[in-house]
Parts: C-alpha cells; structure tokens; sequence
C-alpha cells in the first residue's frame, strides 16, 4: 500500500504537470499538421483548453462521492470505524473537487455561454451534489457520538446517493441543456457523449483523467492516514486522561 | 399480529396521539397562511403565470412539510418512546406505520394548499382536473417518501429544526423540478397524456426512494 501511494504521488505530480505544461503550451492551429499543434474549434479557440482540467475534476467529484457512499454502506455492513474515516476523507477531498469544478466551469462558461450561471442540466446536477456535501458535513457536526455519526451519515450519503440516476438521466429531460449530449445538442446522442475531440487531444485529455485519479488516491490516502492518527490520539487521550509520549 | 396490522395499528397510534395534542396540524395550519399572506403582499396586484403559480404551491408545500414532517419521529426522542417502539415493533413496520402517517399528512397539508390558493388567487385555475390530482397526489407520496427516513435521521441529531430542510432539499430536488412543471402544465390544461413522462419520474422517484429507506432504516432506527 506504501508503495501503490509513492507510485500515486509521483505520477500525480508528473502526469498533472505535463498536462499543464502541454495542455497549455501546444498551439493551435487551423490545419493541424503535426502531433504538436491542436485544431480550431469554431467558436471555442483557446477556451478548448479547459477540457483537460474542468472535465477530469467533475470526474473526480463524482468518484469520490461514489467512493464515499461505498465505504459508507461498508461501515453500515461491518461497523468498523475505519471505514467512516475513509468515507469522510473521500467525501472532504470530493467537496474541494467540487467546488474547483464548479469554478472552472463558470468561468469558462462566462466567456463561452455568456454568463457565470445558465442553470443547465449538468450545472444543476454539479450544484445539488454541492448542496448534499454541504448537507453531510452539516449533518455530521451535529452528531455527538462517533458510531452514531459514522451509522447516519453513512445513510445519508446513500439516500443522496439515489437522487444520483436521476440527476443523470431525469434532469436532461427536464430541461434544455448547454453541455454535449443535452437536449437540443443536434450532434448528441442522449446522456451518452459521444467523444468528437481531435487524437492528440483525446490522447493529453486521457493522461489528465489518469493524473487527476492519481492525485485524488494520494491526497486521499493522505487524509485517511491522519484522520487515523487523530482517531488514535482520540481515543489514547480518552484512555489514559493524557496523550502519551 | 402480522405486520399489516401491526402497521395499522402504528397509524393508528399517531393519528390517535397527534389528534390529541394537534401540535403537527395547528402549527401546519398556520405556517401555510404565513407563507400565502406573504406570496399576496410580494405579489400585490400582479397577476402571475402559471409556471410562477406553481412555483409558489410547491414553496409553500416543501417548507411546511418540512416543519411538519420530522414530527413522527422527534415527538418519539422527545416523550422518550423510541426504546418502547424498538421493543414491541419491528423496523420495517414502524417505517410503514411512520411512512404512512407522513403521506397521510402530506396529502392533507396539499389539499388544504389547493383550497387556499383556489381562493386566494383568481390566476390559479386548474384547467385540467385529473392531471393536477394525480400530480399533487405523486407528489406528496414522492415527498414524504424521501422525507420519513430523513426525519429519522434528523430525530437522533442536535439542531433538529433547521438541519432538516439543509437535508432533504438536495435529495427532494428532482422530485420538485418535476411536479412544479407537471403542475404547471396541470393548471393550462396538459391530459394526462401529455404529462405521463413526469408522472412515470414521479413514480420511479417513489419506488426508488421507498425502497432505498426500507433497506437502510434499520442502521437509523436500532441503536
């Protein structure tokens, strides 16, 4: 496990940052000729770029809820407190990639769509899952005992978790969308994207995707190893009236 | 017994107990004048479209559930009953019994709304009768369906009042982006036909969310 989150680490710092360097540096170009140049899209230019950051962090929320909800009804089935930690620290890491997606994509889509806020489908969808992190820690400070706390936000964060299909495959229905694959999108085909991205792209977007899980598995692990810390010197000061030496 | 009647008898119970104190009905009563009186005063002489029409029931009906709803269980915390309840009743009858008595009152608070708002703004006209019952009708199931077992919750937690709207709305969302546009639709005359994709929503809602707390109630109810 020690290993897996070296790994992690360095791929984290080196897949993020060749991103960032190549995401941003290749030019643009209306005939791309090379490997080294992007194309044109009509309308998004530059603005193209934000694929390889906005798209992997709403990707990485959604894992990290789903991962919260998993360890979550894990505790529900062994009552390991254990798992509580994990559930917590995915959901702590999956608030921060929340809130960085939810920026990104309203800057970007007040030079693209025209305003900061369109409430399309998948904007509604990234802000119910802001309001359900903000509901599960809320509902977490008011619990008192930690098994209590650990049992009911584990069912929270399932119940919340069943809202997730219909945010899917309900919401676009609903409602006329901006993203691919909306309602109204001539070229999409339902919730299903189909990718129309040029190879070198598709290519530097994929390693974001990689780079992007990678640093969410070490900050993750991270957290869960000092959440066990606190939990043990919790439980030492409990104990023994002191914290040991 | 078998767990029908138990079930039966657990509705029973609190209809019995809250016919007695009124304490959900009379606080429900006046929360939905509070909320109509301040809709007149915002809206004065304007005449509002059926969409914001619509929008407003469903505001009025959300918080005043949500200052209803958590009542079955917190009144349980509060006379000390829930040990007594834990012993001689299965889980998943009190979360029938309890599921019941919510949609029981749901249902009452939402006709009582209706009758409110019939009278009280000469724009709200149902121009499609069985569209708009069967839509308020889902709709009160849909929401205390998914606001039982979140009242559970909320029972075992300090600050009960205002943590139970912060954790209902996010789940409640696509339930009530769904009937405030069946209801508008409802009020210009859409069939049933028409609205059937929001009522197939409503009821997948339903099952989904029924289904889902039957499964988990029994992690919030035994200690």
């Amino acid at each position: 496990m020690e290993r897996l989150t070296t790994l992690a680490k360095y791929g984290a710092v080196t897949l993020v940052t060749f991103v960032l360097v190549a995401g941003i540096a290749i030019p643009l170009s209306p005939s791309p000729q090379s490997w080294l140049e992007f194309p044109v899209i009509p309308g998004l230019e530059d603005k193209a770029r934000n694929i390889f950051f906005h798209v992997p962090m709403a990707w990485t929320t959604v894992v990290a809820f789903l991962s919260a909800m998993f360890f979550g009804i894990q505790y529900l089935r062994k009552r390991d407190l254990d798992y509580d930690i994990r559930s917590v620290s995915a959901a702590g890491l999956g608030l921060l990639f929340c809130a960085l997606a939810t920026v990104t994509g309203a800057w970007w889509a007040k030079f693209n769509w025209g305003s900061f806020w369109n409430w399309d489908p998948r904007q509604t969808s990234i802000f119910i899952l802001l309001l359900i992190y903000g509901a599960y820690f809320a509902l977490r400070s008011a619990l008192d005992s930690e098994e209590k706390r650990a049992r009911l936000s584990a069912v929270y964060a399932s119940i919340a978790g069943l809202t997730v299909p219909f945010l899917i495959f309900v919401m676009p229905r609903l409602m006329t969308g901006l993203h691919p694959g909306a309602k109204g999108d001539i070229e999409g085909k339902g919730p299903v994207i189909e990718l129309k991205i040029a190879t070198n792209m598709l290519v530097i977007f994929l390693i974001a995707l990689t780079g992007f899980m990678l640093l969410y598995f070490w900050m993750y692990h991270l957290r869960v190893r000092l959440a066990r810390c606190e939990h043990h010197l919790e439980q030492a000061r409990a104990d023994h009236g002191s914290v040991p030496a | 017994m078998s767990a029908w009647s138990s079930t039966y008898a657990l509705l029973l119970k609190d209809v019995r107990s809250e016919l007695r104190t009124r304490y959900a009905v009379n606080a429900l009563v006046m929360f939905v004048v509070t909320a109509v009186v301040i809709v007149l005063f915002a809206l004065r002489t304007d005449q509002p479209t059926s969409a914001m029409l619509a929008g407003f029931f469903w505001v009025v009906v959300f918080f005043a559930a949500m200052s209803g709803l958590s009542r079955t269980f917190v009144s349980e915390e509060e006379r000390g009953t829930t040990m007594t309840l834990q012993l001689v009743a299965s889980p998943s009858v009190v979360y029938f019994g309890k599921l019941l008595f919510n949609i029981s009152l749901t249902l009452l608070l939402t006709c009582a709304i209706t009758v409110l708002f019939v009278l009280v703004f000469p724009g709200f006209i149902v121009r499609s009768v069985e569209t708009f019952l069967l839509t308020v009708f889902l709709g009160s199931v849909g929401l205390a369906s998914a606001s039982t077992i979140l009242a559970a919750i909320i029972a075992k937690a300090n600050a009960r009042g205002t943590l139970y709207p912060v954790l209902s709305f996010p789940v409640l969302i696509p339930l009530l982006m769904t009937v405030m546009k069946a209801t508008a639709g409802a009020l210009e005359g859409d069939s049933i036909a028409q609205s059937l994709g929001e009522f197939q929503i409503l009821i997948s809602y339903i099952m989904v969310m029924t289904a889902g707390s039957y499964l988990l109630f029994d992690s919030v109810w035994n200690d």
